[in-house]
């Protein structure tokens, strides 16, 4: 990307640098946020319905790791992936692998934790229903985590704006490398270190209206669901 | 069932992410980890596109400071190191982290400080300008980070006889990370900081800030370029990045740098002598 | 493939009922057997809904034994039930009476066509593809009455089904407990309206605080009650 330039100027040119980048960054947040969706709702769910020892001390848990610190996440992913780790062997440091790794560890929290108590309240809700109809365990979970599915969106949503937004993270285990692990906050990051703000605000501009369109896409897929089943 | 596939069309989006990583790994790649200097001043954005056009090898270029950058070699996680701070690097090579070290450019340092000077040091030694920067307590902005110029710093204050730690004060700003960082808290507060100069030429929020010292002979700076051992890491790509070596104290490498200017003016001067050590 | 077990006589013996420190039943002893529809009235609070989710097998007794066809285990074989207020799930009528025939064991292959055959039983053909959410009161009844005959159930519990519901709504209610009542299913219904309880029952139970006060055909008990408090309370008098 050339120095000075506008950062309206990039978009308008169709600069195939900003567009990959762009597109790296959602690709890495979107495989992130459904990882953790697929990893965190059912932990939340299983977390909501099952009784046992140390259940509250695994709910504030979960709680507070919803602030777990991004760069924290990194560098704990970082070790874990070194070449003197011990998965250093999968060879996936400084790749998009390392970093929609680590932005899953980071946004399973923001989903299960909601999805918990979503979870629990619509069970105390259906719990005579589903259990005159004779569900089990297995089948509670699911029922329940369907039914939700409007409420659960937005703790996804939150999930996908904790993940697009982060630089820490992708940062540390991405490395930022030009042309391949360059996502859109970490050139804001290095765009801002060398001193060229105008850009680094352009492209933060950028990405915020990014963020905000997906945001709107999915409200309004959820308001034309709504309307489908109530 | 709509839950069902939606997920394994998720699942496969992380396949297809997860599988192109390594696959690009088994191409003709590289990691350097180098410094922000070289990344900042916009070096390797001119030299790599010409070493990929000679020899097909992608580098991909980690920056850091001299000091975070021969850690992550000394883990494995790159296969080239190309940072500014010989006693460093010698350390690390007598570690047995490097196979051997060449020389391959320098740059020299410049005392950055506002316009107004309140130090009064413009056109003095580095020396006398330090002792003045401590004196009046004008505020100073260091690196802190174990770079390359952090280094570069600290052995200047000894040289003028100022034992940092006693003589520091509120004047004294370590903010812990990189040039383009330093300069943007040097401009935001009107302080001096040491840059190198080419990351202060391509640097674009100058404020008020200028050169207040620069040309002194102790304000050298030499860039060396190092393989990580594979004997250390037997997965680091040693052809590859030995071609990498190879090209950068080679007559054409050399010319290349000589050949990156901004504003019609270089700023890395090549001195590979190619025998290393 | 083994025979259908049965949930009736469904015998309670000696049942007390507390959660925390009230006693919800207090040495509660009957049998419901195979017959016309019981019906279970009785002030508030006085423990006609711990009744019913105790012969439903939702709660466990704190004391005595509660068994459906001479088993002691809870999993609801051939009974259902019918709540006050019932919980929709969120998806479409046809998908709610779907859900309960695929719990109830149902093969996919013949769901279509059962859910169908119930929707229609119930009145609710027309709006089979609407959100059950968006029904009206009435219309979520019918379907939780849906839900509920999707199972084949032997007993049909129900409590205060058309507490909240309008005449005419209450009144296609009614005639769907008495068409099932009438097809041999044995109904358990707790009622508050005296009108219902002429019309629907076959015999009654009088509970009061806890206790099964009386019980007796219904010709019987609402012509000449034993107790006072029965008296009293078909007078309309407020009974403590």
């Amino acid at each position: 990307m050339s120095d000075q330039l506008n950062a309206w100027q990039l978009i308008l040119d169709g600069d195939p640098t900003l567009f990959a980048i762009v597109r790296l960054s959602l690709a890495v947040s979107l495989v992130a946020v459904a990882l953790a969706a697929l990893i965190g709702m059912p932990l939340g769910a299983m977390l909501a319905l099952t009784r046992f020892h140390g259940r509250s001390v695994l709910i504030v848990l979960l709680n507070a790791l919803m602030g777990l610190p991004p760069v924290v996440a990194g560098l704990a992913v970082y070790l874990l992936l070194s070449r003197s780790g011990p998965l250093g062997a999968l060879g996936i440091l400084f790749t998009p692998a390392a970093m929609v790794v680590a932005q899953t560890i980071l946004i399973i929290p923001i989903v299960a934790a909601p999805t918990r108590q979503t979870i629990e309240d619509l069970w105390s809700e259906y719990r005579d229903e589903l259990s005159a109809m004779g569900v089990g365990p297995g089948g509670r979970m699911m029922t329940l985590l369907w039914d939700a599915r409007f409420s659960l969106l937005t703790a996804v949503l939150a999930g996908f704006g904790r993940a697009a937004a982060e630089v820490g993270a992708v940062m540390i285990v991405g490395g930022n490398i030009a042309g391949f692990t360059r996502t859109m906050t970490t050139t804001i990051a290095l765009e801002t270190s060398k001193g060229d703000l105008p850009l680094a605000l352009g492209l933060g501009l950028i990405l915020v209206a990014i963020v905000i369109a997906i945001n709107a896409a999915v409200w309004g897929t959820r308001i034309w669901a709504e309307r489908q089943v109530g | 069932m709509r839950f069902g596939v939606w997920s394994i069309a998720l699942i496969g989006l992380l396949g297809v992410t997860l599988a192109a990583a390594p696959a690009t790994a088994e191409d003709r790649s590289i990691v350097v980890a180098s410094t922000t200097s070289t990344q900042d001043s916009g070096l390797f954005g001119y030299l790599l596109p010409l070493f990929k056009a000679k020899t097909g090898i992608d580098v991909k270029v980690i920056a850091q400071g001299t000091g975070q950058a021969l850690d992550t070699a000394r883990r494995g996680d790159a296969d080239v190191v190309f940072v500014h701070a010989k006693s460093q690097e010698e350390k690390f090579l007598a570690e047995g982290f490097g196979v051997k070290r060449f020389d391959v450019m320098y740059n020299d340092f410049v005392l950055i400080g506002p316009k107004s000077d309140p130090a009064g040091i413009r056109g003095k030694d580095i020396e006398t300008a330090l002792k003045a920067i401590q004196a009046k307590a004008a505020p100073f902005v260091s690196r802190g980070d174990r770079s390359g110029t952090h280094a570069a710093e600290l052995a200047l204050w000894k040289l003028a006889g100022i034992d940092l730690e006693s003589a520091k004060g509120p004047w004294y700003r370590e903010i812990g990370q990189g040039m383009g960082a330093a300069l943007n808290t040097a401009s935001a507060m009107d302080a001096y900081v040491l840059s190198d100069r080419g990351t202060w030429i391509s640097f674009r929020n100058r404020a008020d800030l200028a050169i207040v010292v620069e040309g002194d002979k102790r304000l050298f700076n030499q860039y060396g370029v190092m393989l990580v051992n594979p004997e250390k890491h037997p997965q680091v790509k040693k052809d590859l990045g030995q071609a990498f070596v190879d090209w950068l104290i080679s007559s054409e490498g050399q010319t290349a740098i000589a050949g990156y200017k901004i504003d019609g003016q270089q700023l890395f001067f090549p001195d590979a002598e190619k025998k290393g050590s | 493939m083994r025979a259908p077990l049965s949930d009736l006589p469904l015998v309670i013996d000696q049942v007390s009922l507390e959660a925390g420190a009230a006693r919800l039943l207090d040495r509660v002893s009957l049998t419901i057997a195979p017959g016309p529809p019981t019906l279970i009235i009785g002030p508030n609070g006085a423990g006609k809904t711990s009744l019913l989710r105790l012969g439903m097998g939702l709660v466990s007794p704190s004391a005595g034994r509660v068994t459906w066809g001479g088993r002691t285990e809870r999993a609801p074989e051939r009974r259902a039930m019918v709540f006050q207020r019932p919980v929709m799930l969120r998806r479409s009528a046809a998908a709610n009476v779907g859900y309960a025939l695929a719990q109830a064991g149902v093969p996919r292959s013949s769901r279509a066509a059962r859910g169908a055959e119930l929707l229609e039983r119930v009145g609710l053909a027309d709006l089979a593809g609407r959100p059950a959410r968006r029904l009206s009161g009435g219309e979520q009844q019918r379907l939780a009455l849906a839900r509920a005959l999707a199972r084949k159930p032997e007993i049909l519990l129900l409590d205060e089904p058309t507490a909240s519901l309008d005449p005419a709504a209450s009144r296609s209610v009614e005639e769907i407990i008495l068409m099932a009542a009438q097809s041999g299913i044995k109904i358990v219904m707790a009622s508050h309206d005296l009108g219902q309880v002429r019309r629907l029952a076959g015999d009654v139970i009088f509970m009061l605080r806890g206790t099964v006060h009386e019980r007796g055909t219904a010709s019987d008990f609402l012509e000449t009650p034993v107790t006072p408090e029965a008296a009293a309370f078909l007078r309309g008098d407020l009974v403590i």
